[in-house]
């Protein structure tokens, strides 16, 4: 009784890391590396912004005096 | 909203956070789960929105009770420029909510009561501006759009948090269960969730801060 209840929770925890890992996720994309452009492209475009932003906050600091 | 204007160590906080949230969010490990796969990461970035914009808006009320309890012109033109930057948030949050959906739930609009309600509240605060352009007095311009602000602000709350809730939705954490539960996120969302929702804020406030100084010099020159 034991046993096969013991074998079916082993087979309920070993479908579930199965199904799991059908789950298709961009594995190869990462393994490749080309992750790292896609976030190099990002952070650029955010500093990008943020230098922008002290830009027109350094101009609005000249207009106050 | 004084010291924020004042100080820059919270803006130097925003970039570290938001470079950190573009780092994780896109590299640490996620949930494999069905049907989302790896748009999960999508969560750092729209759901922080309507965090950004509850929590301008409800520095814009403030603004506006501070406005009718003492009339300050300072608090009245404080308030509309978080308004402004809040209803761009919710803007960017049913953007790109939309977007994510088409590729989720099928479709850009199901007609979800959390999609409903939000775009409800859009269109709330947006009189909210329409009504100011209407009024030329300033002082009556204040007064009315502050009190206008409070019962947005009112309609707002049980627009995104109470009704969604009572109904089913698609969105998680819907149709009875309090929202952000161990089931709907995972601890290695957290990690960097969390941090997110501070920066994007946080830049929000940044924007609305500059805003507001721009603002007052407008002002200043008309008055002159």
């Amino acid at each position: 009784m034991f046993r096969t209840l013991l074998m079916m929770v082993m087979l309920f925890i070993s479908a579930g890391i199965a199904s799991a890992q059908d789950i298709e996720m961009a594995d190869q994309f990462r393994a490749d590396g080309k992750i790292y452009v896609v976030i190099g492209v990002i952070l650029l475009l955010l500093i990008g912004l943020f230098i922008y932003l002290f830009r027109i906050e350094r101009k609005v600091k000249k207009l106050e005096k | 909203m004084k010291y924020l204007i004042r100080t820059s160590w919270w803006k130097w906080l925003a970039i570290s956070l938001l470079i950190y949230t573009v780092i994780g969010g896109l590299l640490f490990s996620v949930p494999r789960l069905p049907i989302l796969n790896e748009t999960i990461r999508v969560l750092h970035f729209h759901v922080p929105m309507w965090f950004g914009m509850i929590f301008l808006f409800t520095a814009s009320f403030i603004q506006a009770i501070k406005h009718l309890k003492s009339g300050s012109m300072e608090s009245d033109l404080i308030s509309v420029q978080l308004a402004e930057v809040g209803l761009f948030f919710g803007m960017l949050g049913l953007l790109t909510g939309m977007l994510w959906a088409n590729f989720t739930w099928g479709s850009p609009w199901s007609g979800d009561p959390k999609q409903n309600s939000a775009a409800i509240s859009m269109l709330i605060y947006l009189a909210y501006f329409v009504l100011r352009g209407s009024i030329s007095d300033e002082q009556m311009r204040g007064r009315i759009s502050a009190v206008y602000n409070i019962f947005a602000f009112a309609a707002l709350i049980p627009l995104l948090f109470i009704l969604p809730r009572l109904a089913d939705s698609l969105h998680p954490g819907n149709g009875g269960n309090p929202g952000f539960n161990t089931y709907d996120l995972d601890s290695r969302l957290r990690l960097v969730f969390y941090p997110a929702v501070l920066g994007w804020t946080l830049f929000g406030f940044w924007i609305a801060t500059v805003k507001i100084r721009m603002s007052r010099i407008k002002k200043i020159r008309e008055d002159v």
